[in-house]
């Protein structure tokens, strides 16, 4: 066990999958040089080009490559650079990698990894730093993980690249320098179960991405103030393990989601709605949502500080529905 | 010359096409009397390119086919009893019913799939060609296409990819001279598809596609060059679609008279045929002798098909991802 950052965590998880299994390959824009976020470095140098190669600026390409080449018995680790960029190559993801298997009668197998990565916080404006995860949530045949802690990020990896479907791994651009204690053995993490980062009374919190650091932060700021979070981190958005997040709501009574996508039409939605059908009669409060408002990222430093969702408005959702002692 | 090809293979090639043409006859048929669900897009007139190309193939190698696709898995070797229960959504179908007429596939023979998006085909046989290379075992990957299919982006990407990485693909445009209700010189920009190979520095070749040996020697060239490690080669093969898009009724969908007698007079069945008979590899009657043995061989896979078991609802949901072992 070493303390490492989320880069370090993921770089050995497809390190270690690609020792194991020689059908596991890495293709991608620049993943020859490490990817433009450092998130496949040393994968070039340890395997070589027949293993670890650069694609064009081809993400429909690179998407089919991922398709035909898993369909035919590999195993594909491809690289979409920016979330935004998925919506270049939707045909090849929604209609055929995550349909084929159904459409086939269970006769195909698709063990793919899509990495990409998504947020803002970087003034990458409207085109380069979107969360868009809840459209792939909400196609049957693709699991949507995305974590948030390196030792998550790690263990999720290697459990995505063994699992035969695909899957949309979401490395969040603000998290890529969290640091934590990540065993150096492969280990992994199973798909469709969350984790309750902090145990607590008075509300459940239900974070994703940044918004789990957040929550956390906010989490020791409100214990001063006498009000206890819990907070739970899906890391898989689809499947989604609601059943933790009823049982806790069933403890708390109340609920707030927080997510950096915006929140129309977003999984907090669909997590809120889960709640209330399962956990109604335990509810002392309506659950509340925070994320982003209905806007393409802006440029702007200071819009985008104003746009992205964050402590400020977790804490301000909880206080209008947890009694703050004085 | 190809001829020299053993009279058994000819023999072989010329029942194959039969089979289409009488294939998808019967299935129009069935459709016009609402007996297959859904739409049926027929392959009649141009059975000599999937035979031709076929012909040169193993089931070691794949193919990406199209929604027009029941000719490219008859080719391939796919057996007509599942097809007709594919089509009639039947539970003993090759999908069991789950994907129809537009997604009818067999893997075991390497077929990728019918598909219902125009144009998802070349980057999904790019995918299984770079699989075949990174196996090393000598396999090549065919994808079918239209003239259509030639504007999206996907075959531009995909044709890139697979010269650049030298990948063992055969890119097969079926010109059929209508995407969709369009006529060719109203949908592109060029008279001859494969002029556009030489954007992707790989051979691009014009044959006739109602020519059965002439698309066997292209493709057999093609092929060799596959299997060499050469890279990819785009065949023209210039067809006609004897019928409409959907179904066999031109509807609103007015033609020429004189085109479509034009292309009727060069049947590629009665060419293929009239061949033959000239070499004497069919005596006088065995062309009819074929005929009534393969209408015989469609009787009884219809009646298998219409004997068949309705999927159960308990399916409904079976298929979507394949089960991680407990």
């Amino acid at each position: 066990m070493s303390e490492k950052n989320f880069i370090n965590a993921i770089v050995e998880a497809v390190q270690q999958e690609m020792e194991r299994d020689l059908d596991v390959f890495v293709a991608g824009e620049d993943v020859e040089i490490g990817g433009v976020f450092g998130t496949d470095a040393g994968l070039f140098e340890t395997f070589g080009k027949e293993r670890v190669f650069n694609t064009p600026i081809t993400e429909s390409g690179i998407a089919g490559l991922a398709v035909g080449s898993a369909a035919a018995g590999l195993r594909p680790v491809i690289e979409i650079m920016f979330m935004d960029f998925m919506g270049v190559c939707m045909d090849q993801i929604v209609n055929q990698m995550a349909k084929m298997k159904y459409m086939f009668g269970g006769k195909a197998t698709l063990p793919i990894v899509v990495r990409t990565h998504s947020g803002a916080g970087r003034s990458m404006a409207a085109q380069h730093s979107q969360s868009l995860e809840a459209w792939f949530c909400h196609v049957p045949g693709l699991k949507v993980v995305m974590p948030t802690t390196p030792y998550d990020a790690k263990g999720l990896l290697i459990s995505s690249i063994r699992d035969d479907n695909p899957v949309i791994f979401i490395e969040n651009k603000r998290a890529l320098a969290f640091r934590g204690e990540v065993p150096e053995e492969p280990y992994e993490i199973p798909l469709g179960v969350a984790d309750i980062k902090r145990e607590g009374s008075d509300v459940t919190v239900v974070a994703t991405g940044y918004l789990v650091k957040d929550a956390l932060d906010l989490a020791e700021e409100m214990a001063e103030r006498g009000v206890s979070l819990e907070v739970i981190d899906p890391r898989t958005l689809s499947p989604l393990d609601i059943d933790t997040i009823v049982e806790s709501v069933q403890k708390t009574s109340r609920a707030v989601v927080a997510q950096e996508a915006v929140n129309f039409c977003g999984l907090g939605a669909e997590i809120a709605a889960s709640i209330q059908e399962r956990a109604f009669d335990y509810l002392d409060a309506p659950v509340k949502r925070v994320g982003a408002p209905f806007s393409p990222v802006p440029f702007s430093p200071v819009l985008e500080a104003a746009w992205l969702p964050g402590k400020d408005q977790l804490r301000a959702a909880i206080e209008e529905i947890v009694p703050v002692p004085a | 010359m190809a001829l020299d090809l053993a009279p058994e293979k000819l023999k072989d090639m010329f029942e194959r096409m039969v089979l289409i043409r009488e294939f998808e006859e019967r299935a129009a048929t069935l459709m016009e009397q609402n007996r297959i669900p859904g739409a049926v897009h027929l392959y009649v007139g141009e059975e000599a390119v999937g035979v031709g190309v076929c012909s040169t193939l193993t089931d070691s190698d794949y193919i990406a086919s199209t929604h027009r696709g029941h000719g490219h898995l008859l080719a391939k070797g796919g057996d007509p009893k599942l097809m007709y229960a594919e089509l009639l959504g039947k539970a003993t179908g090759y999908c069991k019913g789950k994907g129809g007429s537009m997604h009818v596939a067999d893997l075991d023979v390497g077929m990728l799939g019918a598909n219902g998006i125009v144009g998802a085909g070349p980057p999904i046989a790019m995918g299984a060609a770079f699989a075949a290379k990174y196996r090393g075992q000598g396999a090549v990957s065919v994808c079918f296409f239209g003239d259509g299919a030639s504007n999206q982006g996907t075959f531009h990407e995909a044709a890139n990819m697979a010269s650049l990485y030298k990948l063992p693909l055969l890119l097969v445009c079926e010109n059929n001279l209508y995407g969709e209700f369009t006529a060719q010189a109203d949908h592109q920009a060029v008279k001859d598809v494969a002029d556009r190979a030489a954007g992707y520095n790989m051979p691009g070749l014009v044959v006739d596609g109602m020519d059965i040996m002439a698309v066997l020697e292209a493709a057999e060239i093609a092929v060799q060059r596959a299997r060499d490690g050469e890279g990819p080669t785009l065949l023209e093969c210039k067809t006609y679609r004897f019928y409409d898009h959907v179904g066999r009724d031109f509807g609103r969908h007015k033609r020429d008279e004189d085109e479509i007698a034009y292309w009727r007079a060069r049947d590629p069945i009665d060419l293929f045929q009239a061949t033959l008979e000239e070499q004497g590899i069919l005596a006088a009657d065995d062309a009819n002798t074929i005929t009534e043995s393969i209408r015989a061989r469609i009787d009884e896979a219809v009646e298998f098909a219409e004997a068949s078991d309705e999927p159960v609802v308990d399916d409904l949901l079976t298929d979507v991802y394949t089960e991680v072992p407990a």
